[in-house]
């Protein structure tokens, strides 16, 4: 009898099955990795486990003993603690008043000074010192995310499930956390580890379960030396093809050149700090770094959404520092924005309204500030077309359509512009191999059109698979500049988590 | 076809919406001793029936279609504009300066004139929330609110001192009547209906050829709904959003406007009552669509038209449909509840009380 | 007495009903809830009251039905907004709607519809010893209870908010209502929870204004008091001490307006009724970044 088991469990969204029949057993102390790609419903079966949404069948044991969870509430009491990807912590208050927050058995007075106390005894013990008076939205991303382990360790968590820790990480805070994690485990505690990176579960899992699409592929313990090749294969389901079809690029003139570029975020704390690089047309340049390093703000400056303090941007030779967005544009700018619903679609409009929402004063679409819908119902359908949107009709509203689809339409839009520059932040996050292999083999021909491609992303292997120049941005500063052929993991990791030539660079 | 769909489940949760508020304030009646069959059938014959009740139940129309418009263009955008009360008393204020005091000019200018005043009157006033939203991040609720309270507390003000007229009979605080060549001629002899009526029509045809049409109603719509969606395609939100409280406050003026020139012809104190709230529910039962706007304002229009004949004939009390029209209201913003979902959700809750709960 | 005591005596008795339903509001916007129908949460109270202090004898009884009335419209809102996911403002001003034709309704209902004002049992002032005969200030400890509980009250709601696990879990689910969720928190409940205070405090207020304030009920008699508690609540940055401060500031207002009124009847009287908006107006256009306002505000929170 396994310390954790959940067994047979399903659950439906609407008319998506995100779990179908998948079981798990975990043993007590491991620490065991749950592997699979975007969608594969990791997510999921661990809010179940935590008791964020019921299950539509299956059960849970722990210890043997039949578990009913009707909330969170419950999986507390159980023992269970879960860090989300996206921190559950809550910027304008207090350390201490989150740590304490919803524990059974405060009393209606609080006594924050001695839950302090305990709280960095707590802290001081595994070695992760947090002040407790401090407000959390002065934290490091770090700091949060050890206040989030503490927070549930606080609550008595013996089993923790931690969804995706490293995304937000530097190669060097991963290694913190995985010493954390093991110090964890020698303790008495039993980690799940939601990832979908192979490397990571070599370095400290010693059991893993794989998921692909809903369903359990197998569960199998991780042996120093295993065949990461064959996890990979297991997780997609199929010989994963990693060559993409690319020449050699050929560079022509210059489009983008930054020089200089200082920004600084609307908290005052300087975000950028002197940027230069230049992108030319044929080329793909691939900025990498972990997230929250600049990399978002250097595009929004680039794109007109946040004004430089400083420094000079230049589209083809005109000057566009401090312009706006639309000027921008109209210097045959694309721009695939890092958060498609958020920023790229209008959900509750129709695909052929979300069509020209980049041009949509531009001819044909607006003659004299009135649109013309026939137009841009044909460029839609000649779009949707081309780049393979599966949907019923142009009047259907986007959110109807799936991530890939809604993505390959804010592609096709884009590329439909026939841009000198194409401006792409994460333009496969969340999508599957299929959708990604495609998108990413668009912005290939883009390039080959003689585009200039500049893209964002914080996984390495798409940057290192897709780009002709790699730029490493941290800190706010750009740490190298290197030819695809040069790159390694280790050189972009070491540059990522800001060593250079052995140095620490920045603070 | 999909929209056809959209269309029908709009007028279906109208309906409905209609039908249970009808059920309730009839249940509500009854309980307090009236009979609600006799007070329906009153307050409907009294809307409808014959050429001047009907006319009667149109000219109480053309104010809320207005004041309808004026919450839609700015929800659409992503404001909820409660200050239409506010922007109508201005814009009344300004009809009423132009009407009286401008003398000399001929009808067809006059009244182009007057009205102009009063639309400029109420976007001016309206451009105020959208300045403070701007400048200073200022909710809307609460600007709108306050700016309320000072057009009214600025019209009784006017009337009761500067343009009060002494030489009337009465010492009752009102403002000269407006000359004649302001006044909006009548377009159907034996009533009240005024061309105003055709003013109303005319700007709910614009309203919907310039939020479907142009690209600054595209804009609206993409500000309202997406914001952030908005800035990436170089839409200036603040700009869009101060737009929307301009054209807002220029219905909501307009709505004065009319009042003004066709009907009271004199500044009052609170001669608008319930006008600028009532835009709501008329804008939000027509689901900010520009038929809907103009089919669920003349269906408040008949309800008020209607209330004073049943007041008299049924002695139910004419408040009675303020009732009524805060439980459409209710009805409509909770939309959910006629949703399959919702019910799918409570029949399992025996077995888990979250079915309901989304990804 | 001083005119200068009889003033602060009517500052203190006019802040008490924005007082009251302040407290009430305070604790339903931290939560993240805006509330735009205390308007008609007061109305009705200040309706109740009357009915229940008519009927019964007793103006507390009648206080108890204004509670019990205005919890139930707030139940309503907590119903439409929590349950139906119907948007706050909007629910709110259907209410509103609804309240004033409502109490008409069982106003004529009830009294008839000839408006003769029947006597009723109201708030009776109650002197407090010593501290009455002060000079200046004895007017102040010279009103109806409801004053004193109102005032009390205060410490007591700031005390609540910020050193309580109950004050915490309000603030937080205002703040962050999913990392709530993700510790176990019943968010919907603790909304509702705060929606059915700012009931209970709204008819609190109501009730005084008609049977401790005035004497009677007048359709319509809120006259926009309850927006004006909303733009306290903003004025006093979400504190029930800032609430306080909004109140009597308010209240000043509303007692220098009558007592101007006659000392310089040149001067319209509807200038100063306009100051407190205007005050208002300039208050909020400052505060901006710094407020204590729920981000989550107005908005509803889906799982």
């Amino acid at each position: 009898m396994a310390f954790l088991e959940m067994r047979h469990i399903r659950k439906t969204f609407g008319s998506t099955v995100a779990n179908d029949d998948v079981s798990l057993s975990v043993e007590r102390g491991e620490i065991h990795a749950l592997l699979g790609e975007n969608g594969a419903g990791k997510s999921t079966l661990m809010n179940i486990l935590y008791g964020m949404y019921p299950a539509d069948s299956g059960e849970i044991l722990l210890n043997g003993r039949q578990l009913h969870l009707a909330g969170t509430k419950d999986a507390i009491a159980n023992g269970i603690g879960m860090v989300h990807q996206h921190f559950m912590l809550i910027p304008e208050q207090t350390v201490i008043e989150n740590v304490i927050l919803g524990n059974r058995g405060n009393p209606f007075v609080l006594n924050l000074k001695e839950q302090a106390r305990r709280f960095t005894e707590l802290a001081a013990k595994y070695g992760m010192e947090v002040d407790p008076w401090c407000r959390v939205d002065q934290l490091s991303v770090g700091q949060q995310q050890r206040l989030e382990i503490l927070k549930a360790l606080y609550k008595n968590a013996e089993i923790l499930i931690l969804d995706e820790p490293t995304a937000v990480l530097t190669p060097q805070e991963v290694q913190g956390l995985f010493r954390m994690m093991r110090q964890l485990t020698d303790s008495g505690c039993t980690i799940l580890f939601i990832t979908h990176k192979l490397p990571e579960i070599m370095d400290v899992c010693t059991r893993c379960t794989i998921l692909r699409q809903g369903r359990t592929v197998c569960s199998m313990p991780i042996l120093p030396g295993a065949d990461q090749h064959e996890l990979a294969v297991r997780m997609v389901g199929q010989e994963v093809e990693l060559a993409l079809h690319k020449q050699a690029a050929h560079p022509g003139e210059e489009v983008l050149r930054v020089t200089g570029l200082h920004c600084a975020r609307s908290d005052g704390v300087e975000a950028v700090r002197g940027v230069d690089f230049s992108v030319r047309s044929g080329e793909i340049v691939g900025i990498c770094g972990v997230d929250g390093n600049g990399q978002s703000e250097l595009i929004r400056c680039i794109t007109g959404l946040l004004r430089p303090s400083a420094g000079e941007i230049s589209i083809c030779g005109t000057d566009c520092s401090g312009a706006g967005v639309k000027r921008i544009l109209r210097q045959g700018v694309s721009h695939i924005p890092e958060d498609r619903l958020k920023m790229a679609v209008v959900k509750e409009m129709d695909l052929c309204e979300n069509m020209i929402l980049m041009h949509y004063d531009q001819e044909p679409v607006c003659r004299h500030g009135f649109l013309s819908w026939r137009a841009a119902r044909l460029q839609g359908e000649k779009i949707c077309r081309t780049y393979q949107v599966r949907m019923s009709s142009l009047t259907q509203a986007v959110q109807e359509l799936s991530g890939g689809n809604q993505q390959k339409l804010v592609v096709g839009r884009e590329l439909a512009q026939d841009p000198k520059l194409l401006i792409a932040v994460h333009p496969s996050r969340g999508l599957d191999i299929g959708a990604t292999k495609y998108i990413q083999n668009s912005i290939i021909a883009a390039r080959d059109r003689g585009a200039a491609v500049l893209m964002v992303s914080t996984e390495l292997e798409e940057v290192m698979e897709l780009s002709d120049r790699i730029l490493v941005m941290f800190n706010g500063c750009i740490m190298a500049d290197i030819r695809q052929a040069d790159a390694t993991r280790e050189k972009l990791g070491a540059l990522m988590a800001g060593i250079k030539g052995g140095q620490t660079c920045g603070s | 076809m999909k929209r056809i769909c959209a269309k029908a489940s709009g007028f279906f949760t109208a309906a409905v919406s209609i039908l249970l508020a009808c059920v309730i304030t009839g249940i509500l009646m009854y309980g307090m001793g009236y009979n609600p069959l006799d007070a329906y059938y009153q307050l409907f014959f009294g809307a409808v029936v014959g050429l001047s009740a009907l006319s009667e139940s149109v000219v109480k129309m053309v104010p809320l279609v207005f004041t309808g418009l004026s919450f839609a263009i700015a929800k659409r955008s992503g404001l909820v504009n409660l200050g239409a009360t506010g922007q109508l008393y201005i814009g009344a204020l300004c009809t009423t300066v132009v009407g009286v005091y401008v003398t000399g000019l001929p009808a067809a200018l006059h009244i182009p004139l007057a009205l102009a005043a009063g639309c400029a009157g109420g976007a001016a006033y309206g451009a105020v929330v959208g300045f403070l939203k701007n400048r200073f991040q200022a909710n809307e609720l609460i600007t709108t609110i306050m700016l309320n309270e000072i057009a009214t507390e600025l019209v009784n003000c006017l009337v009761d001192g500067p343009m009060k007229d002494l030489d009337a009979l009465t010492k009752f605080p009102q403002s000269k009547a407006i000359l004649d060549s302001a006044v909006l001629p009548k377009i159907l002899t034996g009533t009240r209906l005024h061309a105003g009526f055709l003013l109303a029509l005319l700007a709910v045809a614009l309203y919907g050829v310039f939020m479907k049409r142009t690209k600054w109603g595209y804009e609206l719509r993409v500000v309202g709904m997406n914001p952030s969606a908005a800035r990436t395609a170089g839409m200036s939100v603040q700009r869009t959003q101060l737009l929307a409280m301009l054209l807002a406050g220029g219905f909501a003026g307009l709505a004065g406007s009319i009042e003004m020139l066709a009907i009271q012809k004199r500044l009052m104190q609170s001669f608008a009552g319930n006008l600028g709230f009532d835009g709501i529910a008329v804008a939000l039962l027509g689901g900010n669509q520009p038929l809907g706007i103009l089919l669920s304002a003349f269906l408040f229009g008949m309800m008020s038209n209607g209330s004073n004949k049943m007041q008299m004939l049924s002695n139910v009390p004419s408040a009675v449909i303020y009732l009524m029209q805060g439980l459409i209201i209710l009805f409509v913003v909770g939309r959910y509840l006629y949703s399959k979902k919702l019910w799918e959700g409570l029949i399992p809750q025996r077995k888990s009380r979250r079915e309901e709960v989304r990804p | 007495m001083s005119a200068l005591s009889v003033f602060l005596g009517s500052v203190v008795m006019m802040a008490t009903t924005y007082l009251l339903a302040g407290l009430g509001a305070v604790f339903g916007e931290r939560a993240g809830i805006v509330n735009i129908g205390i308007e008609g949460l007061m109305l009705t109270g200040a309706l109740m009251a009357v009915v229940g202090s008519y009927t019964s004898g007793s103006v507390w009884v009648g206080l108890l039905l204004a509670m019990l009335g205005s919890m139930l419209l707030a139940a309503v809102f907590a119903c439409f907004t929590i349950c139906l996911h119907a948007n706050q403002t909007v629910t709110g001003v259907a209410l509103n709607i609804l309240a004033s034709g409502l109490t008409v309704l069982l106003f004529r209902t009830v009294f008839g519809l000839n408006g003769m004002i029947p006597q009723i049992d109201t708030f009776e002032a109650l002197e407090i010893p010593v501290l009455s005969g002060l000079p200046v200030v004895g007017a102040i400890f010279g009103q109806p209870l409801p004053v004193y509980l109102a005032f009390v009250l205060v410490p007591v709601c700031q005390f609540v908010m910020n050193r309580t696990n109950l004050g915490l879990k309000i603030r937080s689910v205002g703040n962050h209502p999913k990392a709530c969720d993700t510790v176990g928190l019943p968010v919907y409940r603790i909304q509702a929870g705060a929606i059915l205070f700012t009931g209970l405090m709204s008819g609190f207020a109501g009730a005084f204004l008609s049977t401790g304030q005035l004497s009677f009920f007048t359709e319509g008699m809120v006259a926009g008091r309850g927006y004006m508690v909303l733009a306290a609540v903003a004025f006093g940055n979400y504190s029930p001490l800032g609430v306080m401060a909004a109140a009597l500031l308010f209240g000043a207002s509303e007692a220098l307006q009558y007592r101007l009124q006659v000392a310089y009847p040149v001067i319209p009287t509807e200038l100063y009724a306009m100051l407190p908006y205007i005050i208002t107006l300039f208050a909020i256009c400052i505060y901006r970044r710094k407020s204590n306002r729920p981000v989550y505000s107005g908005r509803n929170y889906l799982r």
